[in-house]
């Protein structure tokens, strides 16, 4: 397939490389494939190159450059050679794209591998609207949701409007918005296992805003808060569902939800 | 120099404590539902509000850059003014010189009004100690001046602190006071306070204020309040001491107008605050009121350890409290569980630019880094990239927690091998797989109880991406 640009000329497909991220490959796989769907539905060539693992992030934020930076240069060459790297979450996505040049102060030839891969790494949803324009979502999901921003997508991405944007296309879903949608679920990666007690203050609160806004499933961009909503949801015996925001547009909504029994 | 003990490094057990006290709960829920709300209407009524902070982010490098300089500018211009200009290294320097300047002028009492930095040098226990009757006219210090507490924020010091428990503290303060009299409404609470403090304005010796701005140009400082108190503390004793740190400086009151134009919106949500005061050195002969003498000690406690470093950012904060006042982790537990003077995000900043990461406990890794507080920050200070700094120095000290650390270890070490990751990973999932099987869900985790506390952990769905990539699976 190949796609038309405004000048009328025809470019060859984008090949995208998919940072699957270790979170979904480990947890939540259908998120992958949700994603290659997308990918391909808007006309890029997706691969999946094998040598990936982590962002490097649980290092990086934990103090532990040197652990991080040996993550990040098996990244460097994991993703070498694709148009565009992309990732079914803003907090990866935003370590790439944000974070890795970072990483290499001290050693120009990979900083300047780090900047390269970090100006072509792009989130999953906002690179379906900003950089393909694409909208043409086929989907069907009946109910009414909520859409939590996380915060690595919404402050260091801008991702804001862009999974609104595709989310009224689909059949069936009508969107409510939580009060304190920018809020923080409390998540933060290894914040929620060092400081469980105030990570539980958090989502905790972050539940009560989800219950008040009368929505039957959140979706979300990143799948550790997802799993921090839906683990306290569970444990409350909430009937609230949580779901990757691909999972749906892919028209793939109909699994059972995160933490649910199959 | 400490002039404090922190308790930072209880941070979890002060969290806790925090999270189980249901008085300063409401109080903190309290707090969130009016400056955010506030700030975000007055942000939006300003249409090149961004722009300032650019400008101000600008006017405050430049001055960091040239500290020496407009440091001299201002002293030159303090003396000229007929003021005196004292340099204090450290806390302890500091409060020597504003106890000499007290005893010189006779002082039995001293008005102070609100201080972050008095409260940084331990100035009000050193004043206490040796005698002097301190009385804090600012409406919040000088509740938890009767409460004998800590400020717990850096605006609204006794934001912890209930009407109820107000009134309960003024009976037990004041002598005198008919048990009949309402202490229940604001106003109550206010005239109480006022009749006591009216007295105590015209008794002082000597009055002590902060400053939020010192301007090289003209020698003058400017303080903003809410409740006038600055102005009566240092207009009405005869000696007005000023104790400021070196990063106030600001070349020209242009520019501190620039300034004052983000911080009480970013503060309060106030347009302006209700007082912006302007100081220039003693009473002239024709001027009416104004003290017989003016003196400011410029406090440098860490200060110039941090120009030409990585954390020189952090001198361009106001102490506005917009980090804290939209932290969701101060938010849950409020100032007092960070064990230091500045709480929230600025604090966990600050603390180990003052007093070294290794004093400061837990404060850089108390974020989920959401990274709020640097948007909201007028200063454009980058708080998380800071704390990250900082974690780093923590760990590279071996503070890095004995089990965290194993954990981080192993994960690093199959992270950077992608060989070994994919097996591992794949044994990992199809032993969760297992315990989850038919809930979904864990209830409980070994190694990970700190998550399965609280929260179920979510099972995994089966099997790795990876794996089924390879197979050619398609769902």
């Amino acid at each position: 397939m190949s796609t038309i640009d405004a000048s009328g000329s025809r470019k060859p497909p984008m090949k995208v490389g998919l940072f699957v991220t270790c979170l979904v490959d480990m947890f939540r796989p259908s998120v992958g494939f949700a994603a290659i769907k997308l990918l391909e539905s808007a006309g890029c060539i997706v691969e999946v190159p094998e040598a990936q693992t982590c962002c490097g992030q649980p290092a990086y934020n934990s103090g532990d450059r040197a652990s991080a930076r040996s993550v990040a240069r098996g990244i460097l060459d994991a993703f070498d050679g694709y148009d565009y790297v992309v990732a079914p979450s803003g907090s990866c996505a935003g370590m790439l794209s944000h974070h890795l040049p970072e990483l290499f102060e001290d050693d120009p030839a990979l900083q300047h591998r780090a900047r390269h891969l970090a100006a072509r790494t792009h989130e999953l949803v906002s690179f379906l609207v900003d950089i393909l324009g694409f909208g043409d979502i086929s989907a069907q999901f009946d109910g009414v949701v909520a859409y939590h921003d996380s915060c690595s997508g919404l402050r260091e991405l801008g991702i804001k409007s862009q999974p609104r944007s595709l989310l009224s296309k689909v059949q069936g879903l009508e969107l409510n918005e939580l009060q304190e949608a920018e809020t923080c679920c409390g998540f933060g990666g290894t914040f929620c296992v060092k400081y469980p007690d105030i990570s539980n203050a958090m989502v905790e609160k972050k539940l009560a805003d989800i219950e008040g806004a009368g929505a039957a499933t959140v979706l979300a961009g990143d799948l550790g808060c997802l799993m921090n909503m839906a683990g306290k949801a569970g444990r409350k015996g909430s009937r609230i569902d949580f779901r990757h925001v691909a999972e749906v547009l892919a028209d793939d909504g109909s699994r059972p939800a995160i933490g649910r029994a199959r | 120099m400490m002039a404090h003990a922190s308790t930072s490094h209880t941070f979890p057990d002060n969290a806790r404590a925090a999270l189980d006290d249901q008085v300063l709960q409401r109080a903190l829920g309290n707090l969130k539902q009016g400056f955010p709300v506030k700030r975000a209407e007055v942000v939006a009524d300003l249409p090149e509000f961004e722009a300032l902070r650019d400008v101000a982010k600008d006017i405050k490098n430049h001055t960091l850059d040239h500290l020496d300089a407009y440091l001299e500018i201002y002293e030159a211009n303090v003396v000229k003014s007929g003021g005196h200009v004292h340099w204090a290294r450290n806390a302890e320097e500091a409060c020597e010189i504003v106890m000499a300047i007290c005893r010189d002028a006779g002082a039995k009492t001293v008005t102070k009004g609100k201080s972050m930095v008095a409260e940084e040098i331990g100035l009000n226990a050193y004043l206490d100690d040796r005698g002097i009757d301190r009385v804090e006219t600012d409406l919040g210090e000088y509740i938890i001046q009767l409460r004998d507490e800590p400020p717990s924020h850096i605006i609204v010091p006794a934001v912890h602190v209930t009407k109820e428990q107000i009134g309960e503290t003024f009976r037990a303060a004041h002598d005198g006071l008919d048990p009949e009299r309402g202490l229940s409404e604001s106003r109550d609470i206010t005239d109480e306070a006022r009749g006591q403090l009216r007295e105590k304005y015209f008794a002082a010796e000597v009055g002590i204020t902060g400053a939020n701005f010192l301007i090289a140009e003209s020698g003058s400082s400017v303080i903003v309040t809410n409740e006038g108190n600055g102005d009566l503390t240092q207009t009405l004793a005869k000696v007005h001491i000023v104790v400021a740190s070196l990063e106030k400086l600001i070349p020209t009151m242009e520019d501190a107008l620039a300034v004052l134009r983000l911080l009480a919106r970013s503060s309060t949500g106030q347009e302006f605050s209700v007082y912006t005061t302007v100081s220039n050195g003693p009473r002239r002969a024709d001027d009416l009121d104004g003290p017989e003498a003016y003196h400011v000690v410029l406090v440098d406690n860490g200060r110039t350890a941090m120009l030409g470093t990585e954390n020189q950012d952090m001198l361009r904060c106001i102490r506005c409290a917009a980090c804290m006042n939209h932290c969701p982790v101060y938010g849950a537990v409020g100032g007092h569980a960070y064990g230091w003077v500045y709480p929230g995000p600025m604090g966990a900043v600050l603390t180990p630019s003052l007093i070294g990461v290794e004093n400061s406990g837990h404060l850089p890794h108390a974020s989920t880094f959401c990274g709020r507080c640097e948007q909201v920050c007028p200063m454009k200070i980058p708080l998380t990239k800071m704390m990250r700094h900082y974690r780093e120095r923590s760990y590279q000290n071996g503070h890095g927690g004995v089990i965290g650390g194993i954990a981080l270890s192993l994960w690093s070490y199959f992270a950077s091998r992608p060989r070994l990751y994919a097996p591992i990973s794949r044994v990992v999932i199809w032993g969760l797989s297992i315990l989850g099987m038919g809930r979904g869900a864990i209830s409980w985790l070994p190694f990970a109880t700190a998550w399965t506390r609280h929260r179920d952990f979510p099972a995994p769905q089966g099997g790795t991406f990876m794996a089924a990539y390879r197979r050619g699976d398609r769902k």
